[in-house]
């Protein structure tokens, strides 16, 4: 049992179960750089230090903060009544002359469609209304699945059946037939109207987590001491449960905003979404789509869009799931790791004899 | 067991209710129904208009109207079932289930290849954990998560439906396809043997090599346009079915186990000698002919794998059992490819991947030939299923993915390791099976959302199952068809959560539901 090698290196803590001396002084020394690095930090910290580290969601990060300028600076905003004109100089409401069949060239570098409107400015367009659909969608249903879920969990009995019941009600439709029921019940509205209506359609995976997490937390010591020392469901549900829980709570808001897109696109897709003459990426792309063929560039931007959006989404939501994950041990850094994996070679070779004595 | 069962059963029975009341509100008020017939320029426009009103009792509000249609579905009780009449005039039950069929048709072929090989991949990166094999996956897993399904489903319609129909136009293999396949099938297979560095590259060098005199067999034959060699037919299924035989023996019992791997190639052989008697009467087979062959075949690789005996018989059978099955296949497989050339020619005009719809129109006409009708019903599936499929595949392989490495530093597998046993025994009896408890309940769920209707799938290939009905429903704010699909969808939905937590307790008998 002793003689058992670990089985690969970054698995070594479970496999130096077997207490052979060589690789618990490999983990020990493995433990104390790990100790340094977060000597000294609250959690917070330890968890945004974590996540800096993580080079696919600070990638991502960047690659969606340029998505996001770029795509307000160029078209401006017009929201609420607010209009700040942007520095490109086609509107996507512009009709202009078809030059050159709607080819991509210098003047519109992402073609024109049949109508003549500038693509640059059509998908920018789009991209601000997904990427605003997408961040509404994710903060109503942050508000409206903690709210409803850390209440079920808390309170328990009657109100936590009432509140799974009527979320199970929202979950036996599926998901695309209640937004595109919503959608064409609020789309002409505007795109404000749907996103608000689509939040309100998807919290309920939320809820269930977020409920699952609080029946745990309550039963912990600290929930009592609280409760001992005289504070009120309020004050243990914000102040003591809620902090621990927030992990799952923003790892699955930034896996539902990345869905949220895909939802969205689909059913602006399916002409049940934003609608004409405003624009969001999924509606430009189901317009277009017999066009494919002939005009494939009314069908790339647009869709290259949101694959970029979602898969950055995505992949800051992997970062945050491994900053939140307590079991992490991957992030340290590679001169760290180097050394560590050197000073466990080390501790190995030097008690050969020992070991096969044994 | 069954009183929990009955209470979830009621529980989600009132949902249903209450959901459906929901829907039916929402879809009533989504539009007008009558816009269609008050911009007709038809002379008797106010009959028609007032005629609907009186069929789809639209002179009573939604909310009272929900009672009228839940009437019609509790005279299921005494006999009478109903879901009302659609916007034009016909019963809902009927469209329902043609869109039923369509849609199960539909979704079988790539649920089965989405847990294949989603599993399959699942498990490779599992067992190659950290490496660039694991890493390239990841990555591809992520990038299928977040492609749009419409945009996968039409670049496939493109980039393999149209461009394949091409190539068959000009058989003529591209010089990329010379360099990118074979390297590309064999990095995945170095990522997957892993092992020391030269058994990587030994391994990348066969596996190239091998795909290599693959792609130059296809040119050289044009065989994508005539899969066949005719009588020498025989030859390829030998070496194909041998080495899945010896594929399974290895993952199945390991190839030192004589008595196993000796009953597959007679499992093999049995397959080989009865090929030209199955060539000789295919023509008179149809699909319950085939299936009852089938099982007969599986019986007889049992039979083998008995015969040969030994201490531990059973291994034996099962291995002589897939062995059989396998061989089986493959002799089904040769058997619709020798239609094909037919098939291109004579019913699809040369273009055989079709890019709309679930069947060829008046095929009947054309051919009654049982494998003619298959292999129309494969091009037709191809591409949905193909797009359906790789999503599926990045959800299943990633949670298959986690799953193995949770079991795999469990305890049970260490006493398993401490027991002197190899790595294939522990991975592919200890690990693997309880590794896949926890993804029957993700394929029940999706089962049932899927029941519903690949909704964006159907719309891009114009396949008339569930979504479609749903959005043509939705559009024409037919509220009795959508109301139609609802039951349909909800109930699958229902029901699908009550067999996955049953069968999650049947399978791990660590959970036991307290009633």
């Amino acid at each position: 049992m002793s003689q058992l090698p670990p089985i690969e290196p970054d698995l070594n803590e479970a496999a130096a179960g077997g207490a052979a001396p060589a690789t618990v002084a490999a983990t020990d020394q493995q433990g104390n750089f790990e100790l340094k690095e977060v000597e000294g930090l609250s959690q917070g910290r330890i968890v945004w230090r974590r996540f800096l580290r993580h080079r696919g969601a600070m990638i991502s990060a960047g690659i969606l903060l340029i998505v996001v300028l770029l795509a307000y600076s160029s078209e401006g905003i017009d929201a609420l009544g607010i209009k700040i004109p942007g520095w490109w100089h086609y509107n996507y409401t512009q009709v202009a002359n078809i030059a050159n069949g709607g080819v991509p060239s210098w003047q519109h570098p992402f073609g024109q469609d049949s109508l003549g409107r500038d693509m640059f400015a059509v998908v920018m367009r789009g991209a601000q209304q997904s990427l605003m659909i997408v961040f509404i969608v994710g903060i109503i249903s942050l508000v409206v699945g903690v709210i409803i879920g850390a209440a079920s969990g808390f309170f328990r009995g009657w109100i936590d059946t009432i509140l799974m019941r009527f979320t199970d009600i929202v979950l036996v439709i599926p998901l695309i037939v209640l937004t595109a029921t919503l959608g064409r019940n609020f789309g002409a509205r505007g795109s404000l109207i749907l996103a608000i209506v689509l939040g309100l359609a998807s919290w309920t995976a939320l809820a269930r987590l977020v409920r699952g997490d609080f029946l745990s937390l309550r039963e912990r010591e600290f929930v009592d001491a609280a409760r001992v020392a005289g504070a009120g469901p309020w004050r243990i549900m914000m102040i003591h449960i809620l902090p621990n829980a927030i992990g799952v709570i923003i790892v699955n808001t930034t896996l539902l905003m990345s869905a949220t897109i895909l939802t969205e696109s689909a059913v602006s897709f399916l002409g049940f979404g934003v609608q004409f003459p405003d624009v969001s990426l999924g509606s430009v792309i189901g317009e277009y789509q017999t066009a494919f063929q002939t005009r494939p560039w009314l069908f790339f931007w647009p869709a290259a869009f949101i694959v970029i959006i979602s898969l950055t989404i995505n992949f800051i939501g992997d970062g945050l799931r491994d900053a939140f994950d307590p079991r992490q041990k991957r992030a340290l850094n590679k001169a760290a790791r180097k050394s560590a994996a050197a000073a466990r070679e080390k501790a190995r070779s030097a008690q050969p004899v020992e070991q096969t004595a044994q | 067991m069954l009183t929990f069962l009955s209470r979830r059963l009621l529980a989600s029975i009132i949902v249903l209710l209450l959901a459906s009341y929901l829907v039916y509100i929402l879809s009533a008020n989504a539009g007008d129904p009558l816009e269609a017939l008050r911009t007709s320029t038809a002379k008797n426009k106010e009959a028609l208009i007032e005629q609907r009103i009186h069929d789809l009792g639209l002179n009573v509000p939604a909310p009272l109207r929900y009672f009228l249609w839940l009437g019609g579905v509790l005279k299921v009780f005494v006999g009478h079932f109903t879901l009302g009449n659609n916007i034009s005039g016909t019963p809902v039950t009927a469209s329902v289930a043609s869109a039923a069929v369509v849609t199960i048709q539909l979704i079988i072929a790539s649920v089965v290849l989405a847990i294949v090989f989603g599993v399959l991949i699942g498990i490779t990166t599992a067992l190659r954990q950290y490496s660039g094999y694991d890493y390239t996956i990841t990555f591809l897993a992520f990038l299928f998560f977040s492609l749009p399904s419409f945009f996968l489903a039409v670049v496939l319609k493109a980039y393999i439906g149209i461009a394949f129909n091409n190539y068959l136009g000009d058989p003529h293999v591209a010089w990329w396809a010379y360099v990118f396949i074979p390297l590309a099938i064999g990095g995945a297979a170095a990522g997957v043997a892993g092992g020391t560095r030269r058994f990587r590259w030994i391994t990348f060098a066969i596996a190239t090599a091998a795909t290599l005199a693959v792609v130059a067999f296809v040119a050289a034959t044009d065989w994508l346009v005539t899969p066949t060699l005719g009588a020498a037919d025989i030859v390829l299924v030998a070496i194909v079915a041998t080495a899945l035989a010896l594929l399974a023996t290895m993952l199945n019992t390991g190839l030192s186990n004589r008595k196993a791997l000796y009953s597959a190639l007679t499992a093999v052989a049995v397959g080989l000698v009865l090929y030209f008697p199955f060539l000789a009467i295919s023509n008179q087979l149809n699909l319950w002919t085939l299936l009852l062959l089938g099982v007969v075949t599986v019986v007889v690789g049992i039979v083998i794998g008995y015969l040969y005996g030994g201490y531990d018989r059973r291994q034996s059978m099962r291995n002589g059992a897939i062995a059989a099955f396998l061989t089986g296949v493959v002799i089904v497989i040769s058997r619709f490819l020798r239609s094909w050339h037919d098939y291109t020619q004579f019913v699809a005009n040369g273009r055989p991947i079709a890019t709309v719809g679930s069947g060829t129109p008046n095929l009947n006409d054309i051919s009654t030939s049982f494998w003619i009708h298959g292999l129309d019903t494969y091009t037709h599936l191809l591409l949905p299923t193909v797009s359906l499929c790789l999503i599926s595949i990045a959800g299943y392989s990633r949670y298959m993915r986690a799953n193995l490495l949770d079991v795999m530093n469990s305890d049970y597998i260490r006493t398993a390791r401490a027991k002197g046993l190899n790595q294939r025994t522990v991975v592919m009896r200890h690990a693997f099976r309880n590794s896949l408890i926890p993804l029957t309940t993700i394929v029940a769920f999706d089962l049932g959302a899927l029941l519903g209707g690949a909704v964006v799938t159907e719309n891009v290939f114009a396949w008339s199952g569930m979504g479609l009905l749903f959005t043509n429903a939705l559009k024409a704010v037919d509220v009795n068809s959508l109301m139609g699909y609802f039951v349909v969808a909800g109930v699958a939905v229902v029901v699908f959560n009550l067999l996955a937590d049953a069968a999650y307790s049947a399978l791990d008998p660590r959970i036991r539901i307290a009633a």
